[in-house]
Protein backbone atom coordinates (compact mmCIF):
# COMPACT_ATOMS: atom_id res chain seq x y z
CA UNK A 1 0.00 0.00 0.00
CA UNK A 2 0.83 3.68 -0.15
CA UNK A 3 3.38 4.18 2.67
CA UNK A 4 5.34 1.35 2.65
CA UNK A 5 8.71 2.01 2.37
CA UNK A 6 10.69 1.50 -0.65
CA UNK A 7 12.97 -1.00 1.63
CA UNK A 8 10.44 -2.88 3.69
CA UNK A 9 11.07 -6.04 4.95
CA UNK A 10 10.98 -9.45 2.64
CA UNK A 11 8.12 -10.88 4.65
CA UNK A 12 8.55 -13.60 2.31
CA UNK A 13 12.47 -14.44 2.98
CA UNK A 14 12.00 -13.82 6.17
CA UNK A 15 9.53 -16.51 6.79
CA UNK A 16 11.71 -19.23 5.09
CA UNK A 17 13.55 -18.65 7.80
CA UNK A 18 10.82 -20.10 10.32
CA UNK A 19 9.44 -24.08 9.40
CA UNK A 20 6.97 -23.86 12.32
CA UNK A 21 4.69 -20.94 10.14
CA UNK A 22 4.42 -23.82 7.53
CA UNK A 23 2.50 -25.93 10.12
CA UNK A 24 -0.85 -26.84 9.68
CA UNK A 25 -3.80 -28.17 11.64
CA UNK A 26 -6.87 -29.82 10.25
CA UNK A 27 -5.64 -28.84 6.98
CA UNK A 28 -5.39 -24.79 7.16
CA UNK A 29 -1.72 -23.35 7.75
CA UNK A 30 -1.36 -21.15 11.29
CA UNK A 31 -1.52 -17.99 11.27
CA UNK A 32 0.58 -16.77 14.42
CA UNK A 33 -0.73 -13.98 16.13
CA UNK A 34 0.51 -14.36 19.40
CA UNK A 35 3.98 -12.47 19.51
CA UNK A 36 3.45 -10.51 22.77
CA UNK A 37 3.21 -13.74 24.78
CA UNK A 38 6.19 -15.19 22.62
CA UNK A 39 7.95 -14.90 19.18
CA UNK A 40 9.11 -17.89 16.99
CA UNK A 41 12.91 -18.62 16.68
CA UNK A 42 14.50 -18.52 13.12
CA UNK A 43 16.38 -21.07 12.07
CA UNK A 44 19.67 -19.27 12.28
CA UNK A 45 19.02 -18.94 16.24
CA UNK A 46 18.04 -22.63 16.65
CA UNK A 47 21.12 -23.55 14.53
CA UNK A 48 23.36 -21.84 16.51
CA UNK A 49 22.10 -23.30 19.69
CA UNK A 50 22.25 -26.75 18.78
CA UNK A 51 25.94 -26.00 17.36
CA UNK A 52 26.87 -24.61 20.54
CA UNK A 53 25.24 -28.16 22.21
CA UNK A 54 27.10 -30.11 19.11
CA UNK A 55 30.65 -28.56 19.44
CA UNK A 56 31.33 -26.27 22.41
CA UNK A 57 29.16 -27.25 25.43
CA UNK A 58 31.33 -26.98 28.69
CA UNK A 59 30.70 -25.33 31.90
CA UNK A 60 31.96 -21.43 31.83
CA UNK A 61 33.08 -19.40 34.55
CA UNK A 62 37.02 -19.89 33.30
CA UNK A 63 38.03 -23.68 32.90
CA UNK A 64 41.10 -24.73 31.92
CA UNK A 65 40.20 -26.56 29.18
CA UNK A 66 39.95 -25.88 25.38
CA UNK A 67 35.81 -26.83 25.35
CA UNK A 68 35.36 -24.52 28.84
CA UNK A 69 37.27 -21.52 27.12
CA UNK A 70 35.12 -22.15 24.31
CA UNK A 71 32.19 -22.01 25.80
CA UNK A 72 32.89 -19.11 28.50
CA UNK A 73 34.10 -16.90 25.48
CA UNK A 74 30.51 -17.59 23.86
CA UNK A 75 29.24 -17.26 27.17
CA UNK A 76 31.01 -13.45 27.42
CA UNK A 77 30.62 -12.28 23.75
CA UNK A 78 26.93 -12.62 24.29
CA UNK A 79 27.02 -10.11 27.17
CA UNK A 80 29.03 -7.90 24.83
CA UNK A 81 26.49 -8.04 22.10
CA UNK A 82 23.62 -7.42 23.79
CA UNK A 83 25.67 -4.16 25.26
CA UNK A 84 26.05 -3.10 21.89
CA UNK A 85 22.28 -3.70 20.68
CA UNK A 86 21.27 -1.42 23.77
CA UNK A 87 24.05 1.02 24.08
CA UNK A 88 25.10 0.09 27.30
CA UNK A 89 28.60 0.67 28.61
CA UNK A 90 29.80 -2.60 28.07
CA UNK A 91 29.40 -6.34 29.32
CA UNK A 92 29.42 -4.67 33.19
CA UNK A 93 25.97 -3.49 32.88
CA UNK A 94 24.32 -6.31 31.27
CA UNK A 95 23.13 -8.97 33.69
CA UNK A 96 21.65 -12.22 32.00
CA UNK A 97 18.45 -13.20 34.11
CA UNK A 98 15.98 -15.79 33.15
CA UNK A 99 13.54 -13.29 31.94
CA UNK A 100 12.14 -9.85 32.04
CA UNK A 101 10.31 -11.53 35.41
CA UNK A 102 13.36 -12.13 37.03
CA UNK A 103 15.16 -8.58 36.15
CA UNK A 104 11.79 -7.01 38.37
CA UNK A 105 12.44 -9.02 40.81
CA UNK A 106 16.44 -8.79 41.04
CA UNK A 107 16.31 -5.02 41.53
CA UNK A 108 13.52 -5.08 44.21
CA UNK A 109 14.94 -7.58 45.93
CA UNK A 110 18.62 -6.19 46.46
CA UNK A 111 17.52 -2.68 46.03
CA UNK A 112 14.08 -2.48 47.18
CA UNK A 113 14.19 -4.97 49.98
CA UNK A 114 17.93 -3.10 51.73
CA UNK A 115 16.51 0.67 50.84
CA UNK A 116 12.98 1.85 50.80
CA UNK A 117 11.25 2.70 53.88
CA UNK A 118 7.59 3.84 54.83
CA UNK A 119 8.27 7.34 53.79
CA UNK A 120 8.81 6.19 50.41
CA UNK A 121 6.64 6.05 47.71
CA UNK A 122 7.20 3.56 44.33
CA UNK A 123 5.18 4.96 41.54
CA UNK A 124 3.90 2.56 38.60
CA UNK A 125 1.49 2.75 36.13
CA UNK A 126 -1.84 1.69 35.48
CA UNK A 127 -0.56 -0.55 32.78
CA UNK A 128 2.29 -2.01 34.61
CA UNK A 129 2.43 -6.08 34.26
CA UNK A 130 2.03 -8.31 36.90
CA UNK A 131 5.88 -8.74 36.38
CA UNK A 132 6.54 -5.57 37.99
CA UNK A 133 2.99 -4.65 39.36
CA UNK A 134 2.99 -7.83 41.69
CA UNK A 135 6.55 -7.37 42.36
CA UNK A 136 6.60 -3.64 43.68
CA UNK A 137 3.41 -4.13 45.87
CA UNK A 138 4.75 -6.77 47.63
CA UNK A 139 8.05 -5.36 48.09
CA UNK A 140 6.40 -2.83 49.48
CA UNK A 141 4.59 -4.16 51.76
CA UNK A 142 7.35 -5.66 53.50
CA UNK A 143 8.90 -2.54 53.77
CA UNK A 144 6.42 -0.20 53.92
CA UNK A 145 6.84 2.19 51.10
CA UNK A 146 3.29 3.14 49.06
CA UNK A 147 2.82 2.27 45.78
CA UNK A 148 1.24 5.01 43.38
CA UNK A 149 0.01 4.49 39.94
CA UNK A 150 -0.01 7.06 37.08
CA UNK A 151 -3.62 7.05 35.36
CA UNK A 152 -3.89 5.85 32.40
CA UNK A 153 -6.54 8.61 30.28
CA UNK A 154 -9.06 7.40 28.03
CA UNK A 155 -6.96 6.74 25.34
CA UNK A 156 -5.18 4.67 26.34
CA UNK A 157 -1.83 6.79 27.56
CA UNK A 158 -0.35 7.77 30.57
CA UNK A 159 -1.48 10.92 31.81
CA UNK A 160 1.51 12.78 32.09
CA UNK A 161 0.13 15.57 34.26
CA UNK A 162 -0.76 13.08 36.92
CA UNK A 163 2.99 11.78 36.53
CA UNK A 164 4.02 14.87 37.41
CA UNK A 165 1.96 15.36 40.25
CA UNK A 166 2.80 11.49 41.61
CA UNK A 167 6.66 11.67 41.50
CA UNK A 168 7.77 13.65 44.07
CA UNK A 169 10.67 13.89 46.56
CA UNK A 170 9.38 10.89 48.23
CA UNK A 171 9.73 9.07 45.39
CA UNK A 172 12.39 6.08 45.30
CA UNK A 173 11.78 5.11 41.83
CA UNK A 174 9.77 5.09 38.97
CA UNK A 175 8.89 1.51 37.13
CA UNK A 176 7.11 1.88 33.66
CA UNK A 177 6.53 -0.39 31.27
CA UNK A 178 8.18 0.91 27.88
CA UNK A 179 5.79 -0.23 25.60
CA UNK A 180 2.45 -2.11 27.01
CA UNK A 181 1.55 -5.63 26.40
CA UNK A 182 -2.10 -4.90 26.37
CA UNK A 183 -2.93 -1.48 25.27
CA UNK A 184 -0.02 -1.51 22.65
CA UNK A 185 0.81 1.89 24.17
CA UNK A 186 4.57 3.20 23.59
CA UNK A 187 5.27 5.24 26.87
CA UNK A 188 7.52 8.56 27.02
CA UNK A 189 9.87 6.85 29.30
CA UNK A 190 12.32 9.42 28.52
CA UNK A 191 10.37 11.85 30.09
CA UNK A 192 9.11 9.64 32.93
CA UNK A 193 13.00 8.69 33.43
CA UNK A 194 13.53 12.77 33.86
CA UNK A 195 10.85 13.31 35.86
CA UNK A 196 12.31 10.58 38.77
CA UNK A 197 15.64 12.37 38.04
CA UNK A 198 14.76 15.87 39.02
CA UNK A 199 13.48 14.19 42.52
CA UNK A 200 16.63 12.01 43.07
CA UNK A 201 14.21 9.04 41.99
CA UNK A 202 15.58 5.64 40.14
CA UNK A 203 13.58 4.78 36.61
CA UNK A 204 13.33 1.20 36.07
CA UNK A 205 11.49 0.30 32.60
CA UNK A 206 10.29 -2.51 31.82
CA UNK A 207 11.04 -3.61 27.75
CA UNK A 208 9.44 -7.09 27.38
CA UNK A 209 7.41 -5.39 24.35
CA UNK A 210 9.85 -2.87 23.28
CA UNK A 211 13.51 -4.18 22.45
CA UNK A 212 12.10 -7.21 20.37
CA UNK A 213 10.29 -4.29 17.56
CA UNK A 214 12.10 -0.73 18.02
CA UNK A 215 15.50 0.27 18.35
CA UNK A 216 16.13 0.69 22.13
CA UNK A 217 18.95 2.32 23.35
CA UNK A 218 19.29 2.95 27.11
CA UNK A 219 21.41 5.95 27.47
CA UNK A 220 19.04 7.99 24.72
CA UNK A 221 16.41 6.56 27.40
CA UNK A 222 18.67 7.85 30.82
CA UNK A 223 16.77 4.57 32.23
CA UNK A 224 18.67 3.39 35.29
CA UNK A 225 17.29 -0.03 34.87
CA UNK A 226 16.22 -1.53 31.90
CA UNK A 227 14.68 -5.72 31.62
CA UNK A 228 13.62 -7.49 28.47
CA UNK A 229 13.26 -11.28 27.56
CA UNK A 230 15.19 -13.24 25.08
CA UNK A 231 11.91 -15.09 24.12
CA UNK A 232 10.08 -11.92 22.53
CA UNK A 233 12.56 -10.95 20.19
CA UNK A 234 13.31 -14.50 18.14
CA UNK A 235 15.58 -15.58 20.86
CA UNK A 236 15.25 -18.67 23.09
CA UNK A 237 13.10 -19.28 26.17
CA UNK A 238 15.31 -18.93 29.53
CA UNK A 239 17.58 -16.30 29.23
CA UNK A 240 16.34 -12.47 29.86
CA UNK A 241 18.61 -8.98 30.48
CA UNK A 242 18.88 -6.67 33.34
CA UNK A 243 20.72 -3.60 32.34
CA UNK A 244 22.06 -1.58 34.98
CA UNK A 245 23.83 1.51 34.97
CA UNK A 246 27.43 0.31 36.26
CA UNK A 247 28.12 2.66 39.13
CA UNK A 248 24.60 1.54 40.24
CA UNK A 249 25.17 -2.05 40.24
CA UNK A 250 28.16 -2.01 41.64
CA UNK A 251 26.53 -0.69 45.01
CA UNK A 252 24.02 -3.13 44.78
CA UNK A 253 24.33 -6.35 46.75
CA UNK A 254 23.63 -9.86 44.84
CA UNK A 255 19.86 -11.18 45.84
CA UNK A 256 21.19 -14.82 44.65
CA UNK A 257 24.53 -16.43 46.02
CA UNK A 258 26.02 -19.58 45.36
CA UNK A 259 29.38 -19.83 42.96
CA UNK A 260 31.01 -17.91 39.96
CA UNK A 261 29.81 -14.63 41.68
CA UNK A 262 32.17 -14.60 44.56
CA UNK A 263 35.89 -12.80 44.87
CA UNK A 264 36.89 -14.35 47.88
CA UNK A 265 34.97 -16.90 49.80
CA UNK A 266 36.05 -17.94 53.94
CA UNK A 267 34.21 -19.76 56.39
CA UNK A 268 33.59 -16.45 58.19
CA UNK A 269 32.28 -14.42 54.90
CA UNK A 270 32.70 -13.91 51.15
CA UNK A 271 32.92 -10.78 48.84
CA UNK A 272 31.41 -10.74 45.56
CA UNK A 273 33.07 -10.83 42.33
CA UNK A 274 33.07 -8.70 39.07
CA UNK A 275 30.53 -7.57 37.11
CA UNK A 276 28.31 -8.83 36.03
CA UNK A 277 28.81 -11.72 37.14
CA UNK A 278 28.30 -11.08 40.58
CA UNK A 279 25.11 -11.40 39.64
CA UNK A 280 24.86 -14.29 37.93
CA UNK A 281 25.18 -17.13 40.20
CA UNK A 282 25.32 -20.99 39.22
CA UNK A 283 25.57 -22.20 35.68
CA UNK A 284 24.15 -19.89 33.81
CA UNK A 285 21.93 -20.30 30.49
CA UNK A 286 25.08 -20.33 28.36
CA UNK A 287 23.19 -21.65 25.16
CA UNK A 288 20.45 -19.67 25.41
CA UNK A 289 23.07 -16.58 25.70
CA UNK A 290 24.49 -18.60 22.32
CA UNK A 291 20.62 -18.11 20.79
CA UNK A 292 20.13 -14.73 21.90
CA UNK A 293 23.74 -13.80 20.74
CA UNK A 294 22.33 -14.61 17.20
CA UNK A 295 18.98 -13.47 17.58
CA UNK A 296 20.23 -10.21 18.15
CA UNK A 297 22.65 -10.55 15.04
CA UNK A 298 19.46 -11.39 13.22
CA UNK A 299 17.02 -8.72 14.01
CA UNK A 300 19.97 -5.98 13.00
CA UNK A 301 20.69 -8.38 10.06
CA UNK A 302 17.47 -6.40 9.61
CA UNK A 303 17.10 -3.82 10.86
CA UNK A 304 15.59 -2.32 14.10
CA UNK A 305 14.35 0.65 12.27
CA UNK A 306 12.39 -1.38 9.48
CA UNK A 307 11.10 -4.14 11.79
CA UNK A 308 9.62 -0.66 13.79
CA UNK A 309 7.75 0.51 10.69
CA UNK A 310 6.65 -2.82 9.53
CA UNK A 311 5.19 -3.56 12.77
CA UNK A 312 3.61 0.30 13.69
CA UNK A 313 1.71 -0.42 10.05
CA UNK A 314 0.65 -3.95 10.63
CA UNK A 315 -0.70 -2.33 13.94
CA UNK A 316 -2.73 0.30 11.91
CA UNK A 317 -4.06 -1.71 9.74
CA UNK A 318 -5.07 -4.02 11.93
CA UNK A 319 -6.29 -1.32 13.85
CA UNK A 320 -8.28 0.32 10.72
CA UNK A 321 -9.85 -3.28 10.41
CA UNK A 322 -11.05 -3.68 13.27
CA UNK A 323 -12.31 -0.04 13.97
CA UNK A 324 -14.25 -0.61 10.95
CA UNK A 325 -16.61 -3.40 12.56
CA UNK A 326 -19.45 -1.85 14.44
CA UNK A 327 -19.25 -4.70 17.05
CA UNK A 328 -15.81 -4.24 17.78
CA UNK A 329 -14.25 -2.36 20.77
CA UNK A 330 -10.90 -1.57 20.71
CA UNK A 331 -8.36 -1.07 23.82
CA UNK A 332 -5.66 1.69 23.83
CA UNK A 333 -4.44 4.18 21.24
CA UNK A 334 -4.97 4.43 17.22
CA UNK A 335 -3.03 3.53 14.87
CA UNK A 336 0.79 5.29 14.70
CA UNK A 337 4.06 6.13 16.55
CA UNK A 338 2.63 5.82 19.76
CA UNK A 339 1.03 2.09 19.14
CA UNK A 340 3.30 -1.06 19.30
CA UNK A 341 2.50 -3.81 17.14
CA UNK A 342 -0.23 -5.26 18.77
CA UNK A 343 -4.25 -4.86 19.08
CA UNK A 344 -6.49 -6.25 22.15
CA UNK A 345 -10.33 -6.04 21.38
CA UNK A 346 -13.75 -7.65 22.57
CA UNK A 347 -16.21 -9.04 20.09
CA UNK A 348 -20.02 -7.46 21.39
CA UNK A 349 -22.00 -10.70 23.12
CA UNK A 350 -18.71 -13.22 22.43
CA UNK A 351 -16.63 -13.55 25.56
CA UNK A 352 -12.80 -13.51 24.78
CA UNK A 353 -12.33 -17.14 25.43
CA UNK A 354 -14.96 -18.16 23.11
CA UNK A 355 -13.87 -15.79 20.40
CA UNK A 356 -10.18 -17.07 20.66
CA UNK A 357 -11.50 -20.63 20.80
CA UNK A 358 -13.49 -19.90 17.66
CA UNK A 359 -10.32 -18.19 15.67
CA UNK A 360 -8.33 -21.35 16.75
CA UNK A 361 -10.64 -23.15 14.40
CA UNK A 362 -9.29 -21.39 12.09
CA UNK A 363 -5.92 -22.25 13.25
CA UNK A 364 -5.29 -18.61 14.03
CA UNK A 365 -3.26 -18.22 17.17
CA UNK A 366 -4.79 -14.82 19.19
CA UNK A 367 -4.56 -14.90 23.27
CA UNK A 368 -7.70 -14.20 25.38
CA UNK A 369 -7.40 -13.35 29.20
CA UNK A 370 -6.01 -10.18 31.78
CA UNK A 371 -3.04 -10.51 29.70
CA UNK A 372 -1.03 -10.30 32.91
CA UNK A 373 -2.86 -6.89 33.50
CA UNK A 374 -5.82 -7.66 35.91
CA UNK A 375 -6.01 -4.07 37.40
CA UNK A 376 -6.44 -2.29 34.38
CA UNK A 377 -8.54 -4.98 32.69
CA UNK A 378 -10.92 -3.96 35.90
CA UNK A 379 -10.02 -0.32 34.85
CA UNK A 380 -11.77 -0.75 31.27
CA UNK A 381 -14.96 -3.07 32.73
CA UNK A 382 -14.14 -6.12 31.09
CA UNK A 383 -12.86 -9.11 32.36
CA UNK A 384 -10.91 -10.25 29.15
CA UNK A 385 -10.15 -9.19 26.26
CA UNK A 386 -8.41 -10.96 22.98
CA UNK A 387 -5.04 -10.18 21.87
CA UNK A 388 -3.18 -9.68 18.36
CA UNK A 389 0.21 -9.34 18.64
CA UNK A 390 2.59 -8.83 15.49
CA UNK A 391 6.26 -9.74 14.34
CA UNK A 392 8.40 -9.17 11.39
CA UNK A 393 7.34 -12.45 9.83
CA UNK A 394 3.36 -11.18 9.77
CA UNK A 395 1.62 -9.96 6.55
CA UNK A 396 -1.73 -8.00 6.42
CA UNK A 397 -3.48 -11.31 4.90
CA UNK A 398 -3.29 -12.69 8.25
CA UNK A 399 -5.41 -9.75 9.64
CA UNK A 400 -7.43 -10.12 7.22
CA UNK A 401 -7.77 -13.95 8.46
CA UNK A 402 -8.81 -12.74 11.29
CA UNK A 403 -10.96 -10.06 11.10
CA UNK A 404 -13.01 -12.57 8.68
CA UNK A 405 -13.05 -15.19 11.68
CA UNK A 406 -15.14 -12.64 13.25
CA UNK A 407 -17.55 -13.52 11.45
CA UNK A 408 -17.90 -17.05 12.18
CA UNK A 409 -17.98 -16.18 16.25
CA UNK A 410 -21.10 -13.56 15.22
CA UNK A 411 -22.84 -16.58 13.14
CA UNK A 412 -22.62 -19.15 16.14
CA UNK A 413 -23.49 -16.35 19.07
CA UNK A 414 -26.33 -14.67 16.89
CA UNK B 1 -16.56 -20.73 6.53
CA UNK B 2 -15.14 -22.56 9.20
CA UNK B 3 -16.61 -26.29 10.57
CA UNK B 4 -17.53 -24.51 13.51
CA UNK B 5 -16.11 -25.70 16.65
CA UNK B 6 -16.70 -28.82 18.09
CA UNK B 7 -16.97 -26.91 21.41
CA UNK B 8 -19.68 -24.69 20.00
CA UNK B 9 -22.46 -27.89 19.25
CA UNK B 10 -26.04 -26.50 18.87
CA UNK B 11 -26.71 -27.10 22.49
CA UNK B 12 -24.20 -25.81 23.93
CA UNK B 13 -24.91 -22.41 21.94
CA UNK B 14 -28.85 -22.84 23.28
CA UNK B 15 -28.40 -23.26 26.40
CA UNK B 16 -25.57 -20.24 26.70
CA UNK B 17 -28.78 -18.25 24.81
CA UNK B 18 -31.37 -19.65 26.47
CA UNK B 19 -30.49 -20.43 30.47
CA UNK B 20 -32.34 -23.16 32.16
CA UNK B 21 -32.85 -22.11 35.18
CA UNK B 22 -31.19 -18.74 35.82
CA UNK B 23 -32.02 -16.62 38.97
CA UNK B 24 -31.94 -17.01 42.46
CA UNK B 25 -34.28 -19.13 44.86
CA UNK B 26 -36.12 -17.33 47.24
CA UNK B 27 -35.01 -19.93 50.05
CA UNK B 28 -32.50 -21.82 48.79
CA UNK B 29 -31.14 -24.29 51.72
CA UNK B 30 -27.47 -23.36 50.21
CA UNK B 31 -26.13 -21.07 48.42
CA UNK B 32 -22.17 -20.84 47.27
CA UNK B 33 -20.50 -17.98 44.60
CA UNK B 34 -17.18 -19.04 42.89
CA UNK B 35 -14.98 -17.79 39.91
CA UNK B 36 -12.45 -17.97 37.31
CA UNK B 37 -10.05 -15.15 37.92
CA UNK B 38 -8.66 -15.01 34.81
CA UNK B 39 -11.60 -15.66 32.43
CA UNK B 40 -13.61 -13.71 35.13
CA UNK B 41 -16.55 -16.01 35.07
CA UNK B 42 -18.41 -15.94 37.71
CA UNK B 43 -21.36 -18.15 38.85
CA UNK B 44 -23.80 -18.41 41.80
CA UNK B 45 -25.07 -21.58 42.80
CA UNK B 46 -28.62 -21.70 44.46
CA UNK B 47 -29.57 -25.14 45.85
CA UNK B 48 -33.09 -25.95 47.60
CA UNK B 49 -32.87 -29.63 48.97
CA UNK B 50 -36.48 -31.61 49.81
CA UNK B 51 -37.72 -31.16 52.96
CA UNK B 52 -39.04 -34.69 53.60
CA UNK B 53 -36.12 -37.28 54.29
CA UNK B 54 -34.77 -34.73 57.04
CA UNK B 55 -33.14 -38.13 59.19
CA UNK B 56 -30.16 -36.16 59.97
CA UNK B 57 -28.49 -37.61 56.85
CA UNK B 58 -27.08 -34.27 54.48
CA UNK B 59 -25.86 -36.36 52.00
CA UNK B 60 -28.94 -38.98 51.42
CA UNK B 61 -30.86 -35.52 50.88
CA UNK B 62 -32.30 -34.80 47.38
CA UNK B 63 -31.88 -31.65 45.54
CA UNK B 64 -35.36 -30.32 44.50
CA UNK B 65 -34.20 -27.16 42.65
CA UNK B 66 -31.51 -25.76 41.99
CA UNK B 67 -30.72 -22.16 40.36
CA UNK B 68 -27.76 -20.19 38.78
CA UNK B 69 -26.75 -16.76 38.50
CA UNK B 70 -23.71 -14.85 36.86
CA UNK B 71 -21.63 -14.28 33.61
CA UNK B 72 -18.42 -15.31 31.56
CA UNK B 73 -18.10 -17.61 28.40
CA UNK B 74 -20.66 -19.42 26.90
CA UNK B 75 -18.83 -22.90 28.39
CA UNK B 76 -19.32 -21.63 32.17
CA UNK B 77 -22.71 -20.38 31.41
CA UNK B 78 -23.61 -23.64 29.51
CA UNK B 79 -22.23 -26.07 31.72
CA UNK B 80 -23.75 -24.10 34.75
CA UNK B 81 -27.52 -24.05 32.89
CA UNK B 82 -27.03 -27.63 32.34
CA UNK B 83 -25.79 -28.64 35.84
CA UNK B 84 -28.92 -26.55 37.16
CA UNK B 85 -31.43 -29.08 35.53
CA UNK B 86 -29.15 -32.46 35.29
CA UNK B 87 -28.90 -31.82 39.40
CA UNK B 88 -32.50 -32.24 40.09
CA UNK B 89 -33.99 -35.04 41.67
CA UNK B 90 -30.16 -36.46 42.69
CA UNK B 91 -29.10 -36.64 46.23
CA UNK B 92 -26.35 -34.58 47.54
CA UNK B 93 -24.07 -37.39 47.66
CA UNK B 94 -24.67 -38.04 43.86
CA UNK B 95 -23.30 -34.31 43.40
CA UNK B 96 -20.78 -35.21 45.45
CA UNK B 97 -19.62 -38.04 43.65
CA UNK B 98 -19.44 -36.20 39.98
CA UNK B 99 -16.20 -35.94 38.41
CA UNK B 100 -14.97 -33.15 36.15
CA UNK B 101 -15.51 -36.12 33.27
CA UNK B 102 -19.42 -36.43 34.15
CA UNK B 103 -19.24 -33.02 33.42
CA UNK B 104 -17.90 -33.30 30.19
CA UNK B 105 -20.31 -36.27 29.33
CA UNK B 106 -23.01 -33.82 30.36
CA UNK B 107 -21.65 -31.27 27.54
CA UNK B 108 -21.32 -33.70 25.05
CA UNK B 109 -18.45 -32.15 23.49
CA UNK B 110 -14.71 -32.13 23.43
CA UNK B 111 -13.12 -29.67 25.77
CA UNK B 112 -10.08 -28.17 24.72
CA UNK B 113 -7.91 -28.64 27.78
CA UNK B 114 -7.16 -24.29 28.57
CA UNK B 115 -10.91 -24.68 28.39
CA UNK B 116 -11.82 -27.77 31.03
CA UNK B 117 -11.58 -25.16 34.17
CA UNK B 118 -14.77 -23.10 32.16
CA UNK B 119 -16.56 -26.31 32.22
CA UNK B 120 -15.94 -27.53 35.32
CA UNK B 121 -16.55 -24.25 37.50
CA UNK B 122 -20.66 -24.68 38.06
CA UNK B 123 -20.13 -28.20 39.04
CA UNK B 124 -17.20 -27.36 41.53
CA UNK B 125 -19.29 -24.33 43.25
CA UNK B 126 -22.26 -26.53 44.04
CA UNK B 127 -19.82 -29.21 45.30
CA UNK B 128 -18.01 -26.53 47.47
CA UNK B 129 -21.79 -25.18 48.54
CA UNK B 130 -22.95 -28.61 49.51
CA UNK B 131 -19.64 -29.52 51.90
CA UNK B 132 -19.84 -25.95 53.42
CA UNK B 133 -23.51 -26.41 54.42
CA UNK B 134 -22.25 -30.40 55.74
CA UNK B 135 -20.01 -28.14 57.86
CA UNK B 136 -16.88 -30.32 55.74
CA UNK B 137 -15.72 -27.10 54.32
CA UNK B 138 -14.94 -23.40 54.77
CA UNK B 139 -14.21 -21.43 51.94
CA UNK B 140 -15.85 -17.73 51.18
CA UNK B 141 -15.36 -18.56 47.27
CA UNK B 142 -14.71 -21.18 44.97
CA UNK B 143 -12.10 -20.40 42.42
CA UNK B 144 -10.65 -22.11 40.24
CA UNK B 145 -6.74 -22.64 39.71
CA UNK B 146 -5.16 -20.95 36.93
CA UNK B 147 -2.22 -22.63 35.59
CA UNK B 148 -0.88 -19.39 33.44
C1 LIG C 1 5.26 -5.78 29.36
C2 LIG C 1 5.69 -7.11 29.88
N1 LIG C 1 6.44 -7.18 30.99
C3 LIG C 1 6.87 -8.35 31.47
C4 LIG C 1 6.55 -9.53 30.86
C5 LIG C 1 7.04 -10.80 31.47
O1 LIG C 1 7.93 -11.43 30.63
P1 LIG C 1 8.53 -12.84 31.05
O2 LIG C 1 7.35 -13.75 31.18
O3 LIG C 1 9.42 -13.20 29.92
O4 LIG C 1 9.24 -12.64 32.32
C6 LIG C 1 5.78 -9.52 29.71
C7 LIG C 1 5.41 -10.76 29.01
O5 LIG C 1 4.41 -11.37 29.14
C8 LIG C 1 5.33 -8.28 29.22
O6 LIG C 1 4.57 -8.22 28.13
Amino acid sequence: MSHQQADAIDVGAIREEFPILQREFDGQQVVYLDNAATTQTPDPVVDAMSDYYRESNANVHRGIHHLSQEASEAYEAAHDRVAEFINADGREEVIFTKNTTEGENLLAYSWGLAELSPEDTVVLTEMEHHASLVTWQQIAKRTGASVEYIRVDETGRLDMDHAAELIDDDTAIVSAVHVSNTLGTVNPVSELTDLAHEHDALSFIDGAQAVPNRPVDVKEIDADFYAFSGHKMAGPTGIGVLYGKRDLLEDLNPYLYGGGMIRKVTFEDSTWGELPWKFEPGTPPIAEAVGLHAAVDWLEDIGMDRIETHEEELAAYAYDRLEAEEDVEIYGPEGGPDRGGLVSFNLEGVHAHDLTSIMNDHTIAVRAGDHCTQPLHDKLGVPASTRASFYVYNTREEIDKLVAALDDARQLFA
Amino acid sequence: MGLGSDMYRQQILDHYKNPRNYGQLEDPTFTHIGENPMCGDEIRMDVKLAEDGDDGDDSAETIERVAFSGDGCAISQASASMLSSELRGKTVDELLEMDRDDVIDMLGVDISPMRVKCAVLAEKVAQDGAEIYQGELDVEKTTTEDDE
